[in-house]
């Protein structure tokens, strides 16, 4: 796959996209850190600096680079690389969006049930592999952390209706 | 390969069905008891006073076999032990949940503002109180309290005070100081207890207010030297610590002519909603861990004031300590706007 | 030499059967600690603290500061294999060890990590040995501005050497101290940044931004370029440990400046962590293979290492003499002592004699042990790589999380772990470093800390800084490393002239 990246004919989001998006999300970080503050003080008191001396001007520099690495993006052409391709990005996203579910769901169904759930998921759709071995391997490892964190080193996890059905 | 497959999944599933098996053997009497690990929350970082303190109580709970389910110590020290308090706040309905409280159940809402009141949780009981020490240099010259003060004024408001946070209980003490001498002190804020005494040591800074057992040890070495208790009545503790010298050698500051006194929470709260039947169930857990060897060892080391309270008695306690602190705190300015 | 009797007087306690015994214990525990994220140190030693009454103090402090020796060792495992740090320490480490492991070298790396783990741990221990006073003394002589100065040194001597666009590393690094900032200030006891919202009031932790920056991001990155670890190539071979001890020699030079650097952070307050780094850096401008650092260099998994265990080993010093702890774990285990009725304090190395050296001789025979387990389970270690990828990815996604949710106990960090990775994977792929602003989170705050209590005492003179030799030498050695570069090319010029006359 990577060596089809140079390949003509592949398309996906042009390098200078991402980087112009990138650096604006800074912007935008930078700007809510000088907000921030200002809220609480940015000067400097008879006795050193106050609360939001340091945060105001890390977000100045932020800021102040920010503008230039996006000039620095817009100089390039646009036409001088892509960012990755989208069959590439399909793949990242098939990460990015089942484990955003993973981490958003494990307040409310505990860290094991939703983790083995995950292990499941990504075996089969991405791997490939069937769901008995998918299973084989994914409640075996959950079990076993159960018994390493719950059991031996007493670092509750995230537990859910399951676990408290259990007793947990 | 798949026989050994099959294998791993029966004993998943055995383990499984073991563990439903087990689970509804709870015993059927009348008087609560925790059927989970208890999380005892500490609103500190791992090593200090409250750190140690929750941690002395697991092992003793573990030791004695006190209770029927572990103690699990969990730090949750941000924002000045806010997350701790917002974390036991929110878990009304859930009795396996306590927390170990110093003097920030009323500092850290009042300096910072966040959505937290001690009247949110269910109080347990008053575990101990800690005392607070005025501590200088052993190299420095000044031996009492007066000698101290005078020295701080002659100084010219350069004198340097370190202490554990801003706007909690030491800074409070010097606050009060400044007050009731006239005296103006630069006031360090430093992570931890320990650190602060080493600052003194190293010279520094110029004095400190640490718990005793924060300095005892520098006591002991000959490098620091107490002048003053912040308690009404000197420490009950007998046996010599330094140049024969034992705690309850340790006048009391208002006798010294500095007009204040300070003692430090350290009690037990559990989560909003809580019934009785949980709270005597912790009430009672808290005096078998007092009667222990390893408590006393405990509160003799640190020099404790050794109250205990429960119940209306508590309560009162801790209302009449939050109305002060908030006195303390808006004459010093450290109220959050 | 009345230490050296109390040194073969400790040993003979430590090579007790059961002593020995409780020694791999500690060792193997330390190992899975160190492995897994999240799970540090602290928690296996507070978890063990209680166990621990029932055994006479000595023992007690073998086992628990075993599991100190084997985090230190593991937490380099994860970070060679799948560029997740298991420790802070060992941040540094992946920069040149997880290449390494892409280019189907774990063994080698492996080997390197460990053995110059030991390298720097065994140093430490000879300094605390024959100097250990002088030491404690020495770290009392730090108020404030000596702190800054050793902060500022570590980040000069880091800082302004990546080959990335000089305004790209300014704005990592500006990020970095700026998320560093989140939380209640310390020194105002004021929240700032957090906009009411009480899930920042703890502030962003390292860990979570670095097991999101490096670990998850390194996934992402994988995912793109197809389904399979580069690494799975790795040559598995039992003598591949022997083969890379004969390499190694050859860095002695790093490795003797990597373990004096470690002690001196070790001993004054600034930790293995700045340690590491400040010892990578400075390697890679005086190797001569600097330029291939982060390519996957051995050098560049010698010089954190080392320097990383010397540093947590020496620490164990200030913390025993003077009470204060350089670590979480060393905060639990103070706790200990305090608990089996010992007070750490000048006066534990007069009353408890039996206690300080059968410690001391423990840290001798621990690293031995613990350096021994550790290299025969390399093979083990780099086998895993060989695990399909689809298999494994879920899992280091499981345990990466179950890492964040563990540092502060909060499913908000977890979430946050997923918001740093997919940043991570777009930083990455933007070209702007991300050991800067790793960097910058760890020293951000406790720099701005020792800054701010400097200030203080010196009622806002900036003179503070250049008050005495000793904060002077700091800085001026800091400055030194931060112009560096320019240093070393005026040298060159001044150079070729005299040669061109």
């Amino acid at each position: 796959m990577n060596e089809k990246s140079e390949a003509a004919g592949a398309t996906g989001p042009s390098h200078r996209m991402a980087e112009v998006g990138l650096t604006v999300l800074m912007i935008v970080f930078a700007l809510i850190v000088i907000g921030g503050s200002l809220q609480v003080g940015i000067g400097w008191a008879s006795d050193g600096p106050r609360a939001g001396f340091f945060p105001f001007y890390c977000g100045l520099f932020v800021f102040a680079a920010s503008i230039f690495n996006l000039f620095a993006a817009f100089s390039v052409d646009a036409r001088a690389g892509l960012f990755a391709e989208w069959g590439q990005l399909r793949q990242v996203l098939s990460v990015v969006v089942p484990s955003a579910i993973y981490v958003a769901i494990v307040p409310w169904v505990g860290m094991y049930l939703a983790s083995a759930l995950l292990i499941v998921v990504f075996m089969v759709w991405i791997g490939r592999y069937s769901l008995i071995l998918a299973l084989a391997i994914a409640v075996p490892v959950m079990i076993a952390t159960f018994v390493v964190f719950e059991r031996w080193f007493l670092v509750p996890l995230p537990k859910g209706p399951v676990e408290a059905y259990l007793g947990y | 390969m798949t026989r050994r497959l099959d294998k791993s999944v029966f004993i998943a599933v055995a383990a499984f069905g073991a563990t439903l098996a087990l689970a509804p053997a709870s015993p059927a009497s009348a008087a609560w008891e925790p059927t989970r690990p208890v999380e005892f929350i500490i609103p500190a970082g791992t090593g200090g006073g409250a750190d140690i303190m929750a941690r002395t109580i697991q092992g003793i709970v573990s030791k004695h076999n006190l209770m029927k389910q572990p103690v699990l110590p969990i730090n949750k020290s941000g924002g000045a032990g806010g997350e701790g308090f917002l974390d036991v706040k929110g878990s009304a309905g859930n009795p396996h949940k306590i927390i170990i409280t110093l003097s920030n159940l009323f500092t850290t809402p009042l300096a910072t503002g966040i959505p937290f009141n001690w009247k949110d949780l269910t109080p347990v009981a008053m575990l101990a109180l800690d005392e607070f020490v005025l501590w200088v240099n052993a190299e420095k010259p000044y031996k009492t309290v007066k000698e101290y003060i005078d020295a701080a004024k002659a100084a010219n408001g350069t004198f340097k005070m370190a202490g554990t946070g801003s706007k909690q209980e030491d800074q409070i003490i010097t606050e009060a100081i400044q007050k009731s001498t006239g005296v103006k002190f630069i006031y360090i804020p430093e992570k931890g207890g320990g650190a602060v005494a080493v600052q003194l040591v190293g010279g520094h800074v110029d004095s400190t207010v640490n718990n005793p057992n924060e300095a005892v040890s520098h006591w002991r070495g000959g490098k620091l030297r107490p002048l003053c208790v912040f308690d009404g009545k000197p420490m009950p503790y007998k046996d010599p610590i330094a140049e024969g010298k034992s705690w309850a050698d340790i006048p009391v500051c208002k006798s010294q002519g500095l007009n204040m006194e300070y003692l430090m929470l350290r009690g037990i709260f559990t989560t909003p909603g809580a019934t009785k039947d949980q709270v005597d169930f912790y009430i009672d857990l808290f005096k078998k861990v007092r009667a222990t060897p390893e408590w006393q060892d405990l509160m003799k080391n640190g020099a404790f004031n050794q109250s205990f309270m429960t119940g209306d008695e508590y309560v009162k306690w801790v209302a009449a300590a939050e109305k002060e602190h908030h006195e303390l705190m808006k004459a010093a300015g450290f109220l959050a706007k | 030499m009345e230490e050296i009797g109390n040194l073969f007087h400790g040993f003979s306690i430590v090579l007790q059967p059961y002593n020995i015994l409780l020694m791999v214990i500690g060792i193997v525990l330390g190992v899975i600690i160190g492995v897994l994220p999240g799970l540090g140190g602290a928690n296996g030693v507070a978890i063990l603290l209680p166990l621990t009454f029932s055994m006479s103090p000595t023992s007690a402090i073998i086992m628990l500061s075993c599991i100190y020796w084997g985090a230190l060792f593991g937490g380099a495992i994860t970070s060679v294999l799948f560029n997740i740090p298991g420790e802070p320490w060992s941040v540094a480490t992946t920069f040149d060890g997880h290449p390494m492991a892409q280019q189907g070298k774990a063994g080698e790396a492996l080997t390197a990590a460990f053995t110059s783990s030991f390298v720097g741990a065994f140093f430490a221990i000879v300094v605390i040995t024959l100097v250990a006073p002088l030491v404690a003394n020495f770290a009392l002589r730090f108020g404030p501005a000596e702190k800054f100065g050793v902060y500022f040194l570590a980040f000069c001597s880091f800082v302004g050497m990546s080959k990335e666009p000089p305004m790209k590393t300014v704005a990592a690094m500006m990020i970095g101290f700026a998320l560093a900032a989140v939380g209640l200030d310390e020194m105002t006891g004021q929240l700032r940044l957090t906009f009411g919202f009480t899930h920042l009031l703890t502030g962003f932790d390292f860990l979570i931004a670095v097991i999101g920056l490096f670990g998850i991001g390194e996934i992402l990155l994988t995912m793109e370029e197809g389904l399979h670890f580069k690494g799975r190539a790795a040559v598995i071979n039992p003598r591949i440990v022997l083969q890379t001890w004969k390499e190694l020699p050859k860095y002695w030079i790093t490795s003797l400046r990597s373990s004096v650097i470690g002690c001196w952070m070790g001993i004054t307050p600034a930790g293995a962590t700045p340690a590491s780094f400040m010892s990578y850096g400075i390697a890679k401008r005086l190797s001569k293979n600097g330029r291939n650092f982060g390519k996957g260099e051995i050098e560049g998994v010698v010089a954190p290492e080392t320097a990383a265990h010397a540093a947590g080993t020496s620490a164990l010093l200030p913390m025993l003499s003077l009470g204060v702890p350089g670590s979480p774990t060393a905060a639990v285990l103070l706790g200990g002592l305090l608990i089996w009725g010992l007070q750490p304090g000048p006066m534990l190395f007069v009353e408890n004699k039996e206690f300080i050296w059968g410690l001391i001789a423990s840290m001798y025979l621990g690293n031995v042990v613990g350096l021994i387990i550790v290299l025969t389970c390399v093979p083990i270690f780099a086998a895993i790589l060989r695990i399909p990828f689809p298999i494994i990815a879920p899992i280091i996604l499981v345990f990466c999380a179950i890492g964040a949710y563990s540092v502060n106990n909060s499913s908000f960090d977890v979430m946050m772990m997923m918001v740093f990775g997919v940043l991570g994977y777009l930083l990455k792929k933007c070209n702007y470093p991300l050991a800067p602003l790793v960097l910058a989170i760890v020293l951000g705050d406790k720099a701005e800390e020792a800054f701010r209590q400097s200030l203080l005492a010196s009622q806002g003179s900036l003179a503070i800084f250049w008050s005495n030799g000793l904060v002077s030498t700091i800085m001026a050695l800091g400055l030194i490393a931060l112009f560096w570069p320019l240093i070393s090319e005026a040298w060159n010029r001044v150079r070729s002239l005299a040669t061109a006359a």
